[in-house]
């Protein structure tokens, strides 16, 4: 065992992990920051989506040891302190962007990088950017229309119904 | 309505909150104290005799607990099956025996073999792999059709042969059909596989067993559409555990498309090693694990015709299917191709005589049971298929010779043994037909054209049976259950309200529409509604939810049960305001009494429900708590038209989809927003069928297509955005909410349009294509471009 330490959502944290401890299992387990969802085990579906020194990271594909002195935050992080959801939660409610949420806080994730990465991204890009996640339940319809809401665009336009 | 959203009102759902905090509740967040670890090791053949296991080295491996074999097992019950068919002779199907761990002969890969409970789950893992299995290979049966023939190895050795039963819908019919077959002015006939598909939920099953050793009480966690039905199933057919001594928890549930309805052998193992051990013990899911041992769907290989008169009328329709029910029977499986599938094969048609043959197969493969649909998208694919093919053939108008046959006048009793209460096929094409723009076609072709590409457009239509009762005629059919459901309103004190449903919600929204239609019968807001579902601890006894029941059977045990608490509230109301009882009026909250200006609020009435100082104590029990239990008498039979328009590649047989557009009827609708997103995911699975998903076995049994990196899950850049559209609505006539059921309709109306699409496309183009078997990927298409 070796003692990892990183910054987890604005906290230092420390833990004892094996080498194969994966980052995924040191958030869930370790921290109990159960937000963080495991959908598969080859690194495709992104429900694991968190962000690493501020890029998003599929962190059932990093070694809890590779993060040693990370800054590490995940969904937990992202509403305010009183509980108020941020842009992208808010769009994602107010379109419907999911439904099981089981996959929801690796998109949240997900979105929040594209949208600083792109912050006006088109319908093309924004589903080419959301590759890595899988969605079972919504079609990618409504977190499409959620991502291009959230980023102050004119929804109705991309999705005619 | 409700200021915060009655009936029709796109509330925005309140379970989102937590989700999107990620403070959700799944199972694998939920963690027991001094909780021990499964790993289960699992054959990886597909066909063997045990002759041996060897667990001497890692029973002494680091934080072992005790590893568990088939052995363990010998007095306790298999897994049982839900459903029992009745073959064309009047001959009970055959049901082969289904251990919680391989007892003798691994039959499928993933088959449980033996099961290490350790400390940790790193430990019970690196423990498995000490153990020495000794299995002899056997031949294995994966073709349906070999798997039948004189001689074919057997998958269980006590069964006559490997045919589960040999179905046949209508029997009496068949003669009059074979008839009717002669007398045809044109036949048509396709065969056809309905592929393989893994229901794949994001959220993998997840399994804690937990003991009480001083009350002698068991609790399961398990991700569950229906807790009350494992907590029968496990406790009375496997465990010999009563029901009062066994409570089943299934918290938020991330997805289930039916893959999570039936009883596992890892929910039984945990829930008997916790007391075996007197310790909690804790499984979770592995995708990878999750693709051998969830419930496969569909499988199916069929033969259709259709036979029709000199003035194109449909005449009469035949069918021979053989179904896959893989290595055991699933809880449901045995009637997903029977009774929900021979039951919808007359579609949206008034053909007058049909004969459905259906013939169940064992083989080497994972067990195959229901997922979204059910049965049904397997019947309406061939169905519109059939049609498709036989309009391109008499060079009709495909859209025409299906609205030449739609039934159009309801009731209507089908020769398949259901009666369509209500429906308007008609409206629901004219709807799409105003949706898709076909007279813009010819210039979109021309378009895709100058870029290379082939354009085509295919419409189809569906028919659904939601909400599958009344319970007597399913017993009747073999059902080994009943399919009401189930609901407590409690009123408190002070005025709110919370609702016990047996149904579950593993994404539909529940806790955020059921309050809606109560609010608005009492006329409060609906956040003084507030829904528990999901453990057998504090609901009602209940079927829970798939087959698109949840709103059509347990909205309706809501409304009945808020009926009657409506009904003594009012009594209650009536001595308040010393009015007589008939003279008492609900609304906006407020009890009245008619023609005059005297009225009590509905806080005042619970209030004195509870604090029965002024109460007519003579008459009627203080407090204010109902409970409901509603049988239907039909099915509901949602119905639409779908259109999807594709794009394909020439050069490399890629197929997209350019647009897909649904006209859905689905009766009253509770809250549109929620009904769109169930018919895009819907969509999206249906599609993902048609082009993407497909799960191989080779003709050895070996799982090719294992993970995400072999099974194509649709992704957000393989689908488009989708124009639905719900007002056209024929409310179903004998439920009191007027409801029909939208869950699985996206899933059941979409695969034919994409497949119909793409042979319109390869067609026009002059390629001599009458079908491709999915999903039409790109080499299956350029295949048959350049046959």
């Amino acid at each position: 065992m070796t003692k990892v330490t990183m910054t987890v959502n604005g906290k230092s944290v420390s833990g004892e992990v094996e080498g194969r401890t994966l980052l995924s299992t040191f958030v869930r387990e370790n921290l109990g920051l159960t937000g963080t969802h495991v959908g598969c085990d080859t690194g495709q579906c992104g429900a694991c989506t968190l962000h690493v020194n501020g890029k998003s990271v599929k962190s059932c594909n990093m070694f809890a040891l590779e993060a040693d002195g990370a800054e590490v935050a995940t969904i937990e992080s992202m509403a305010a302190a009183d509980g108020t959801l941020n842009t992208i939660q808010q769009a994602f409610q107010d379109h419907h962007g999911l439904q099981c949420g089981f996959c929801t806080p690796g998109m949240v994730m997900t979105a929040a990088s594209l949208l600083e990465e792109n912050p006006k991204p088109t319908e093309q890009e924004i589903r080419t950017y959301l590759s890595g996640n899988i969605c079972r339940c919504t079609g990618y319809h409504n977190i499409v229309k959620a991502i291009m809401a959230a980023s102050g665009q004119d929804v109705s336009a991309v999705a005619a119904e | 309505m409700p200021a915060d959203g009655g009936i029709g009102a796109p509330t925005k759902r309140r379970e989102d909150l937590r989700f999107l905090k990620g403070t959700g509740r799944y199972t694998d967040d939920l963690n027991r104290p001094g909780q021990a670890y499964v790993f289960f090791l699992r054959s990886n053949v597909a066909h063997g005799r045990i002759n041996g296991i060897d667990t001497g080295a890692a029973a002494g491996m680091p934080g072992v607990v005790r590893i568990f074999t088939g052995a363990d097992f010998e007095g306790v019950g298999g897994m049982p099956c839900g459903w029992q068919v009745t073959d064309k002779h009047g001959e009970p199907m055959q049901e082969p025996g289904h251990p919680i761990l391989a007892q003798g002969k691994v039959r499928h890969v993933g088959d449980p073999i033996a099961a290490v409970v350790a400390d940790t789950l790193d430990q019970a893992r690196d423990a498995a792999e000490a153990i020495e299995v000794d299995i002899e290979d056997l031949p294995a049966v994966i073709d349906m059709k070999k798997a039948i023939e004189d001689g074919a190895p057997k998958v269980h050795d006590d069964l006559s042969s490997n045919l589960c039963y040999d179905w046949g819908f209508v029997e009496e019919n068949k003669v009059a059909v074979e008839q009717a077959f002669k007398d045809a002015a044109h036949v048509t006939t396709l065969e056809l596989v309905n592929n393989r598909l893994v229901a794949n939920p994001m959220e993998p099953r997840v399994a804690i067993g937990d003991y009480d050793q001083a009350g002698d009480n068991s609790t399961l966690y398990t991700t569950s559409q229906n807790p009350h039905v494992i907590r029968l199933l496990m406790g009375a057919f496997v465990l010999g555990i009563p029901e009062h001594k066994l409570r089943v928890v299934a918290p938020d549930v991330g997805g289930g498309f039916g893959t999570k309805i039936f009883h596992y052998a890892e929910e039984a193992f945990c829930t008997f090693a916790a007391k075996a051990l007197n310790r909690p013990v804790k499984w979770t899911s592995s995708r990878s694990e999750a693709f051998m041992s969830d419930a496969h769907g569909r499988d199916h290989v069929t033969k259709i015709e259709l036979a029709l008169d000199g003035d194109n009328n449909f005449t009469a329709l035949r069918t021979e299917t053989y179904a896959n029910m893989g290595a055991y029977l699933s809880t449901f499986a045995p009637s997903v191709p029977t009774w929900l599938h021979g039951t919808l094969m007359a579609g949206n048609y008034k053909t007058p005589l049909i004969y459905v043959n259906v013939k169940a197969v064992f083989t080497n493969t994972v067990p195959v049971d229901a997922y979204r649909g059910a049965g049904r998208p397997e019947a309406t694919y061939q169905l519109e298929r059939v049609i498709d093919k036989a309009a391109r053939e008499l060079g009709v108008d495909p859209i025409a010779l299906r609205r030449q046959n739609f039934v159009t006048e309801f009731p209507y009793a089908t020769p398949v043994a259901v009666e369509y209460d209500t429906g308007d096929y008609v409206a629901t094409m004219d709807k799409l037909e105003e949706m898709i723009d076909l007279a813009g076609f010819d210039k979109r072709a021309e378009e895709s054209k100058k870029r290379g590409k082939l354009r085509g457009v295919g419409v189809n239509c569906y028919i659904e049976a939601c909400g599958i009762a009344p319970s007597h005629l399913v017993g009747q059919l073999g059902a080994r259950a009943g399919l009401y459901e189930s609901a407590t309103v409690r009123v408190n004190a002070t005025g709110g309200l919370v609702v016990m449903t047996g149904s579950h919600s593993h994404g539909q929204g529940h806790e955020t529409s059921f309050p809606q239609v109560v609010a608005e019968m009492i006329g409060i807001d609906a956040s003084m509604v507030e829904i528990v579902h999901g453990d057998t601890a504090n609901t009602p006894m209940g079927m829970g939810t798939y087959g698109s029941r949840s709103l059509a059977v347990g909205g309706s045990a809501m409304v009945r049960a808020t009926e009657k608490i409506i009904a003594k509230a009012k009594k209650i109301a009536a001595h308040l305001l010393e009015a007589a009882e008939g003279d008492i009026e609900l609304k906006d909250g407020q009890f009245s009494v008619a023609g005059t200006d005297k009225s009590v609020a509905w806080g005042d009435v619970t209030l004195a429900a509870y604090v029965p100082h002024n109460y007519p104590l003579e008459d009627i029990e203080p407090g204010l708590e109902e409970t409901a239990f509603y049988d239907p008498n039909n099915f509901t039979y949602p119905a639409g038209a779908y259109a999807c328009e594709v794009e394909v590649d020439p050069e490399t047989g890629k197929v997209t989809i350019e647009s897909f557009a649904a006209a859905d009827d689905f009766g009253n609708v509770v809250n549109p927003m929620i009904v769109e997103g169930q018919v895009h995911g819907g969509l999206a699975q249906g599609i993902g069928q048609a082009l993407l998903e497909g799960c191989v076995y080779d003709e050895d049994g070996q799982l090719l297509t294992g993970s995400y990196m072999d099974y194509a899950m649709p992704r957000a850049g393989d689908v488009p955005s989708f124009a639905v559209d719900h007002s056209c609505q024929t409310p179903c006539t004998h439920n009191p909410l007027g409801v029909k059921g939208c869950g699985e309709a996206g899933a059941i109306g979409s695969p034919p349009a994409v497949v119909n699409a793409v042979v319109d496309a390869l067609q026009r183009a002059g390629k001599d294509v009458t079908h491709i078997d999915m999903p039409l990927s790109p080499s299956r298409v350029w295949a048959a471009m350049n046959q």
